[in-house]
């Protein structure tokens, strides 16, 4: 594997797929997390269903979806239904397995910002909001965040909390009795965190090549690293030809990270 | 606010009008409109005439405010945008609406999807509000005074409410309808049977004009009955750069290009001059776009096989 090259967004993308499993009813987004869908579709998890927030439910695109409501997640899709539906019997009712989300800063806890920079009222940033993420966060069984490893997307406290990660801690979500298990792993470019018993993201990979120095240079808080540290297994040439060749061969998510 | 009921004479003759008429008679200045369709079948033919016809201080919501209330607000049609999602989809920041904004010009009020999607869904039930469990996330709910919690009666838990948003005018477009506004459906449905029965008054805009036995064929299929349509209008391509299922594809190389336009208000102002006020209607917008845009945005058949309802 030494000889093979791949972006950051081909690191993310298979180590995502990896974390799916067969017959999870996976709620996606477009770009990383679609493909990271399809990729373990076409590889260890040929039952994962996909279901997007326009109101489709069992996708399979025959080309790149480019939005959230491509007419390409409809044609041969299992279903559609309305938006409310999905968020309600699909969601809110406990079907969904997986939940990917993002956001320009995540916390210590896993908690996500997705709506502003400053003040809500006079922001400084304003960022697209919450769209699905304030209920996937909290509803789908498990989440997983996808993210570029960089000291201002991980400060130490969110400036505004559009979804919950732990909140102040993993006892205040199990207080807040919320269905989901809230953020399991937040996969990037250099490894994947994940939350300890208080709820608190930790270092517990390092993707081959980087280093704990640079996860935690590039962290807003004092990063703790688990005491049986993993590395990620290489990224293979099958992974990577699926990607390359089928999912995305004019690399318009892929590219990023190049 | 509560839903007139239509006039009888109206509820069985024909309502097909223009365009250009419906926006006229049924959306005046200061209306909140809900200009429906999740990134399928966005109408936005009428919003380019709201702008031609030089609307003012409209409240304007849709779940994703899209390119089509990006332009109205740069039009200077709105005092305020009602979202959950404010983005390009597929492309990133939706810059107009983003940069009004922050610099304090535009009045905003933001949901997630699914309590903007349950404000509709009180509205067009007519619910006083619609419960949803707690996401226990909290700051929208402190922004924006219109989350409430109640205490559930039946476990003594708390929930989340909302009020119902009831637009003045839904704008609705669909692949088929009737001359009196039976109106179908296929692909993704998102909120438009929600905003329609939400809504005042409802314009419809539509692909094809068909016959009543046509949608009689298919009874599943009708998502808005006539008798809640104002006024129905025949405007092929109506969703461009948005998209209609099985009938044109989505402009995505558009929607990169407003990400470019949107830059400058010179940009945006070219566009509209050009795009807008430039056109009388949808049918030369259309023209204008050339065959090159109508090639590339063909889509081949892919028919549902028959279902068959019997004789009864």
């Amino acid at each position: 594997m030494n000889d093979i090259t791949y972006t950051s967004s081909e690191l993310l993308t298979i180590n995502a797929a990896r974390l799916l499993r067969d017959g999870d009813v996976v709620f996606v987004g477009v770009g990383l997390p679609n493909l990271a869908c399809n990729l373990a579709r076409r590889t260890h998890a040929p039952n994962l269903v996909m279901i997007y927030e326009a109101g489709v439910i069992g996708a399979q695109p025959a080309r790149l979806p480019l939005s959230i409501g491509d007419p390409t997640l409809v044609s041969g899709a299992l279903s559609v239904c309305s938006m409310y539906d999905i968020f309600a019997f699909y969601l809110q009712r406990g079907n969904v397995d997986v939940g990917f989300l993002g956001g320009a800063q995540i916390d210590r806890y896993g908690n996500i910002n997705a709506t502003v920079i400053g003040d809500y009222a006079h922001p400084k940033v304003r960022l697209p909001g919450s769209g699905g993420s304030m209920e996937i966060a909290a509803w789908a069984n498990r989440c997983y965040i996808l993210t570029p490893h960089q000291k201002r997307r991980f400060p130490e406290k969110v400036h505004f909390r559009t979804s919950a990660g732990f909140l102040g801690g993993r006892s205040e979500r199990e207080a807040a009795k919320l269905r989901g298990a809230g953020p399991l792993a937040v996969v990037t470019d250099l490894g994947v965190m994940e939350p300890d018993e208080n709820g608190e993201l930790i270092l517990t990979a390092l993707h081959p090549g980087a280093s704990v120095d640079q996860a935690r240079e590039n962290t807003g808080w004092d990063l703790k690293v688990a005491s049986n540290l993993k590395t990620t297994k290489p990224l293979t040439v099958e992974e990577l030809t699926i990607l390359r060749n089928e999912l995305d061969p004019d690399r318009i998510y892929l590219k990023g990270g190049e | 606010m509560a839903k007139k009921t239509k006039p009888i004479e109206r509820r069985n003759m024909t309502k097909l009008q223009s365009l250009s008429e419906a926006i006229r008679q049924l959306l005046k200045d200061g209306d909140t409109v809900y200009a429906a369709g999740f990134t399928h079948l966005i109408p936005f033919a009428a919003g380019h005439e709201i702008i031609r016809q030089g609307k003012k201080e409209l409240t304007l919501a849709r779940a994703t405010p899209d390119l089509i209330y990006d332009q109205m607000v740069a039009a200077g049609c709105a005092k305020k945008v009602i979202f959950s999602y404010m983005g390009n989809p597929g492309v990133g920041s939706l810059r107009y609406v983003r940069g009004e904004i922050e610099a304090g010009r535009l009045e905003w009020e933001e949901y997630s999807h699914f309590s903007m999607i349950s404000r509709l869904q009180a509205g067009a039930t007519g619910l006083p509000f619609m419960p949803m469990n707690p996401t226990a996330a909290g700051d929208l709910e402190k922004a924006n005074p219109n989350y409430r919690k109640v205490i559930d009666p039946y476990t003594g838990g708390e929930v989340v409410v909302v009020p119902p948003l009831k637009p003045d005018v839904a704008i609705i477009h669909v692949q088929r309808a009737d001359a009196n506004g039976n109106a179908q459906i296929w692909g993704i449905i998102g909120e438009q049977k929600e905003a329609a029965f939400a809504a005042d008054r409802v314009i419809l805009t539509s692909e094809e004009i068909v016959d009543e036995e046509i949608i009689r064929s298919d009874p599943n299929r009708t998502i808005i009955p006539g008798f809640i349509v104002d006024a129905v209008c025949h405007v092929p391509y109506c969703a461009h750069p948005s998209y209609t299922q099985g009938y044109y594809d989505r402009d995505n190389s558009f929607y990169l290009a407003w990400d470019e336009i949107s830059k400058t208000p010179e940009a945006v102002k070219a566009y509209l001059d050009e795009w807008v006020f430039g056109v009388a209607d949808r049918a030369e917008y259309w023209e204008k776009l050339g065959k090159e845009v109508h090639q590339r945005l063909k889509v081949s058949s892919r028919p549902s096989a028959v279902i068959d309802y019997g004789y009864y």
